[in-house]
């Protein structure tokens, strides 16, 4: 803390500001039983630095302007696009529709999620950290409006040094209202993905919502504040998981953000009247470390807590540019090239390897099996439940009664008609109680339940159980559901 | 035990000052996120004693600003239950028992409770699934010993059989043998005669001379075909359905001694509506008439 106050931007050689900038969240600096040294990244402008505006852009817009596109699904049914209907239980995503019992695609896209992160951390390192993740987005959000308010690294940590005069508290007010505002608006957008977005907007400002509404975005503003404004890095470097699995996914061809030490080392700076000759590329302007969020220093190697933002790229680059020495000192390259090219070797990218191609493999085969239940599934499901108390029925004629609970889930959104059959019995009788079995009548989006006794006449068992088929054909499309089950007598 | 505090030369961290056996013990604090939490969970603890009903006194216990009791809860929530029956239950009270079998809502709401109730007051004795055993019918044949209409389910449900209502359904089967009416020889004719009814197998000389003793003793009730009468809660000896075992020793069995299940009355000990139910429920178990 006190050295980052003391920090004074001075001449580190052409032209260059030296900053005295500490990487204060290595894994030497920090311990667990002192206070959070606060990080003060310094803006920076590049390439990636774009990329980065683009993909926040990008991410955002889709989060708080998806549940606003309107799909029209014909009468009675929602037309929000992408709707979790928790009360009528269905899952909406454009043109498809998910019952609870369909549970399993979900399970389907999580597994495509998890297997696309390996393939990616395999080829580009930590991209969805870097990039992507809702941590990375907002903070980087929350750093946009602190600058925006207080000023650069310089003007923060001096702002941070003064004591409380008016101007101080209102910048903090002013900072601390503006993130609240945008924690607030994201719990906000989260709950328009659970009812439909315009008409629900009105309702959370008449206070006419429900109260889990209320709750659900007391606690992601909660949580939005707490992550961007404070806990930032601390989340990435002690809360998430995915730091110490990723590790697994990644090997010595993964490109990453590399310091070339073999180009760097030995570090220094450029005097006036100092021989430069035995000194490598690296000045130590110590620009890589005032930019990190994280709060490292990058040229320490590949180290847990960083998340690949690519800053210290830019920022390097930056400074190679001035200095008139080539760019590329820090970038995204392998530690196989890193290795190969201090021994005067030839680097080369290898995105074909046994564990790239694995994880594609498993990727297509997911998404295969997914597409093809997707396309074959049917609208109707059929289920049958075999009376088990009492297992058959004599009845004073002597034929043989079973009972069978018959439900036939129409997913379609018109009624429609079913014509219920046994197969592999002769002189089956059947009887199915409040209707007949030639016109089963199910209402659009409901399950409907019916009893059906099955008999066979005195004599017609040669043991005491029979398999057969029930055939449930719907009379719109004739197809056929065809449903095994057995039937039961008294044992022989 | 306590000596002075001195800093650590490794570590750069003050010690306690104890010092065991030369093992001297670091003031490292505590994880602030612990000491956090900590906190926030004291403070959440005297929050909750204010609140909610915590302490427990001699007799009583501290109730809390909001008197929260899950007993008090429960009771609301049946209450709450019960006043959404009401709307089903006023109906069924006011409807014929044709039209609650008519009526999908109330057959609905009449089957449910029906089945519970049945399970509680009904299925020690005619099982679960309403299959019964020897002596105890089986509800969901259609062989009916007093009827199997709406009405004469909801009679036999209301009065019981030979119980102790006035309105009781009451028959006597004569204990031919043990009152000796008939002779053994006469009984075991009787019986092969019987059994012959329902085509069943037995000796056709036998049964030969036992149709006139049926004719004579039996028919009066069981009709000279072996039908049976539901008037006299008289079972159908022709079909192929025995409640009480239909080989040859049991039907001699149930000549020699005669036959008389009983049934309480329920009128009294469950209220209209729940009969109402258990009536339509046990119609709808697939041999209503």
């Amino acid at each position: 803390m006190v050295d980052q106050v003391r920090e004074q931007a001075y001449d580190g050689g052409g032209g260059v500001e030296r900053s005295q900038a500490t990487a204060v969240n290595t894994a030497e600096q920090r311990s667990l039983y002192q206070k959070r040294e606060k990080i003060y990244p310094k803006s920076v402008s590049g390439t990636f630095r774009r990329l980065k505006w683009f993909i926040l852009g990008l991410t955002l817009s889709v989060y708080y302007l998806a549940p606003w596109i309107r799909w029209d699904r014909g009468p009675n049914l929602p037309d929000q696009a992408i709707l979790i209907d928790i009360p009528a239980r269905r899952f909406y995503f454009f043109f498809i529709e998910i019952w609870p019992q369909e549970v399993y695609y979900l399970t389907g896209l999580l597994i495509i999620a998890a297997i696309s992160l390996f393939l990616v951390t395999a080829l580009a390192g930590r991209v969805w950290c870097g990039y992507t993740c809702p941590q990375t987005v907002w903070t980087d959000l929350f750093f946009a409006v602190e600058r925006m308010i207080e000023g650069d690294r310089g003007a923060q940590m001096r702002l941070e040094a003064t004591s409380w005069t008016g101007s101080k508290i209102a910048k903090k007010l002013l900072k601390h209202s503006i993130w609240l505002v945008i924690a607030m608006a994201t719990g906000g957008a989260w709950v328009f993905y659970f009812a439909d977005a315009p008409t629900f907007l009105p309702q959370l400002f008449t206070l006419e919502a429900p109260f889990v509404a209320y709750a659900t975005i007391g606690v992601l503003t909660g949580t939005t504040y707490l992550f961007g404004g404070h806990a930032r890095e601390q989340v990435c470097t002690y809360m998430c998981p995915w730091p110490r699995i990723q590790a697994a996914m990644l090997d010595e061809d993964s490109l990453t953000v590399t310091y070339r030490d073999y180009r760097g080392e030995p570090r220094g700076p450029r005097r006036k009247n100092t021989p430069t000759e035995n000194l490598g590329d690296c000045i130590d302007c110590n620009q890589c470390v005032a930019v990190c969020p994280m709060g490292i220093d990058i040229r320490d190697g590949q180290q847990l807590e960083c998340i690949t933002c690519a800053l210290c790229i830019d920022a390097c680059d930056n400074v190679m540019d001035k200095v008139g020495l080539p760019r590329g000192l820090i970038a995204y390259d392998t530690l196989a090239n890193v290795d190969q090219s201090s021994h005067g070797g030839k680097a080369r990218i290898r995105l074909l390897r046994p564990r790239s191609i694995l994880y594609m493999a498993i990727l297509l085969l997911v998404g295969a099996v997914m597409l093809v239940s997707l396309v074959s599934r049917s609208a109707v499901d059929v289920n049958i439940l075999r009376d088990r108390n009492p297992l058959f029925v004599t009845l004073s004629d002597g034929s043989i009664r079973n009972g069978y609970t018959v439900k036939i889930l129409n997913k379609d959104h018109d009624a429609k008609d079913f014509r219920l059959t046994v197969e592999g019995m002769n002189d089956a009788g059947l009887q199915v109680v409040g209707s007949e079995p030639e016109a089963l009548t199910v209402k659009s989006d409901r399950l409907a339940s019916f009893r059906v006794f099955v008999t066979l006449p005195k004599g017609g068992m040669e043991d005491d159980s029979l398999p057969f088929t029930f055939v449930v054909t719907d009379l719109s499309t004739t197809g056929d559901t065809r449903h095994d089950s057995i039937f039961r007598g008294p044992a022989r | 035990m306590a000596g002075m505090k001195e800093t650590d030369e490794v570590t750069g961290v003050d010690t306690t000052g104890h010092e065991w056996d030369g093992i001297k013990e670091l003031n490292n604090p505590l994880p602030r996120w612990w000491l956090w939490t900590f906190y926030v969970c004291c403070i959440w603890a005297f929050v909750y004693w204010i609140f909610m009903p915590t302490w427990p006194l001699i007799s009583d216990h501290t109730r809390g600003y909001l008197e929260y009791s899950s007993r008090a809860n429960l009771t609301e929530s049946v209450a709450a239950a019960q006043e959404r029956q009401s709307v089903f239950l006023d109906r069924i009270a006011a409807a014929e028992l044709e039209e609650i079998r008519d009526d999908a809502d109330l057959f609905a709401f009449a089957q449910a409770g029906g089945r519970s109730a049945f399970a509680v007051n009904c299925s020690q004795c005619h099982g679960q699934g309403a299959a019964g055993s020897v002596g105890y019918p089986n509800l969901n044949d259609d062989d009916w010993i007093w009827g199997g209409s709406l009405e004469a389910i909801q009679d036999t449900i209301l009065y019981g059989i030979r119980s102790d209502h006035d309105d009781t359904r009451v028959s006597d089967m004569p204990a031919f043998g043990r009152d000796e009416l008939l002779s053994r020889e006469e009984i075991r004719d009787t019986a092969a005669y019987v059994l012959s009814l329902s085509g069943s197998s037995s000796d056709a000389e036998a049964a030969a001379r036992g149709q006139e003793i049926y004719v004579d003793n039996c028919s009066a009730c069981h009709q000279e075909d072996g039908t049976g009468n539901q008037d006299l809660g008289a079972p159908n000896l022709a079909d192929s359905l025995w409640l009480y075992g239909g080989d040859e020793a049991s039907v001699i069995t149930s000549i020699n001694t005669g036959r008389g299940g009983a049934m309480p009355a329920w009128n009294a000990r469950l209220d209209p509506v729940t009969i109402k139910q258990l009536a339509v429920h046990v119609h709808s178990l697939g041999g209503g008439e």
